[in-house]
């Protein structure tokens, strides 16, 4: 199970020999290493925290100590916008990996790609996603339930302009440069400041590089 | 599971962001940053224990806490166990990972010795914070050979 995830985290290995593995048979990927198969024996026991949860509290706890560390908080959002383009830039690799996805023809495919994929993937849940009737670039991911807010009643005090999320908008464009995109990504509406929904969007500008696969049909 | 990942960058992030807002410079700096790591993941660890259900924490002996660390607290969070569990009985134990996953993805060896202290600060806070949350006060230290084997050596106070 977690053996084809060490293994493509790997730098050394070039990408097409990731994707590869990613689609070798069970049976050889079973028999490669002892130690693994004993690991996958054991059983995590149903009542443990599970992985999201420690996400979310260590996200929490990093808030916090932003919240310490500087007192603007435009400070804090840059900051953690910095920190979500570091992971999404990271992030995406693994991604392309993991889910083996065709290509992309249209901006709107990418972004259903980004809510029903990625999302789901790393977070378990699936945004819906709007277009902007008068612009083809822009696009907004709805978020009903935001699993990075299960432990926060409200914004602390003093910080009414915070985006408690804003790594996610790192992350979604450190991900999309890695693939020759850029875009802009800002949360549009949010809950904790007292709005109905989670808003992301995502304008999509210039290309950062002529490719001719991901010209616009 | 793909959570992993993402835990394991977020971690790195963190790491990154101990060491920012003008802290990163010179000894007391590195101190410094370390503290703050530990005490994020004290927090952390504080949050998880109390996620548990309560019958699944009664333990006879403090041994049984410390087992319960190497098999269940590891497997939720790194997907493993640690590898040997050491003890002199009276109070000291020290937890062996040979391949403790912070420390994988980076060179094998003795080439970044230095820097190896920063990914385990928080791993010390987050078993600090769960022996506190089950009522041991302990310290926890860690301390690298060799990456990627580490050991935590946990203490617990006698009140």
């Amino acid at each position: 199970m977690n053996l084809q995830a060490s293994w493509l985290l790997r730098d050394s290995q070039p990408m097409w020999e990731k994707d590869m593995m990613a689609i070798k048979p069970w049976w050889v990927v079973k028999g490669q290493d002892k130690k693994a198969r004993n690991y996958r024996r054991w059983k995590i026991p149903p009542y443990l925290p599970n992985n999201r949860d420690l996400f979310v509290l260590t996200y929490g706890a990093l808030v916090a100590q932003l919240c310490k560390d500087y007192e603007k908080d435009e400070d804090v959002n840059n900051y953690l916008d910095k920190m979500g383009y570091g992971i999404g830039i990271r992030l995406v690799e693994d991604f392309l990996a993991r889910s083996c996805v065709k290509k992309c023809h249209s901006y709107s495919e990418i972004a259903d790609l980004i809510a029903q994929v990625a999302f789901k993937m790393y977070l378990g849940i699936t945004p819906s996603v709007t277009r902007n009737e008068s612009s083809r670039n822009e696009f907004s991911l709805i978020l009903d339930k935001n699993p990075l807010v299960e432990f926060v009643e409200e914004l602390p005090a003093g910080r009414s302009s915070l985006c408690y999320c804003n790594l996610l908008c790192g992350v979604i464009r450190g991900a999309l440069e890695m693939i020759h995109l850029t875009a802009d990504v800002t949360f549009l509406q949010d809950r904790l400041k007292g709005d109905k929904v989670t808003e992301i969007g995502i304008t999509f500008l210039k290309k950062l590089e002529e490719k001719k696969c991901r010209r616009k049909k | 599971m793909a959570d992993e990942t993402l835990f394991q960058l977020l971690h790195t992030e963190v790491v990154a962001a101990a060491y920012g807002g003008g802290r990163g410079s010179g000894d007391e700096g590195q101190r410094t940053g370390l503290t703050v790591l530990e005490g994020m993941g004290f927090r952390v660890g504080q949050g998880l224990a109390e996620r548990l259900p309560r019958g699944a924490l009664v333990f006879r002996e403090e041994l049984d806490t410390i087992k319960f660390l190497c098999r269940d607290l590891w497997g939720a969070v790194f997907r493993k166990q640690t590898d040997n569990l050491r003890t002199n009985h009276q109070g000291t134990y020290i937890l062996q990972d040979d391949n403790f996953p912070f420390l994988t993805q980076m060179a094998w060896g003795q080439q970044y010795l230095e820097e190896a202290p920063k990914f385990l600060a928080f791993t010390c806070g987050l078993l600090r914070g769960t022996l506190s949350a089950l009522g041991i006060e302990s310290s926890v230290t860690a301390s690298v050979a060799s990456l990627p084997v580490c050991k935590f050596q946990v203490v617990i106070q006698k009140a």
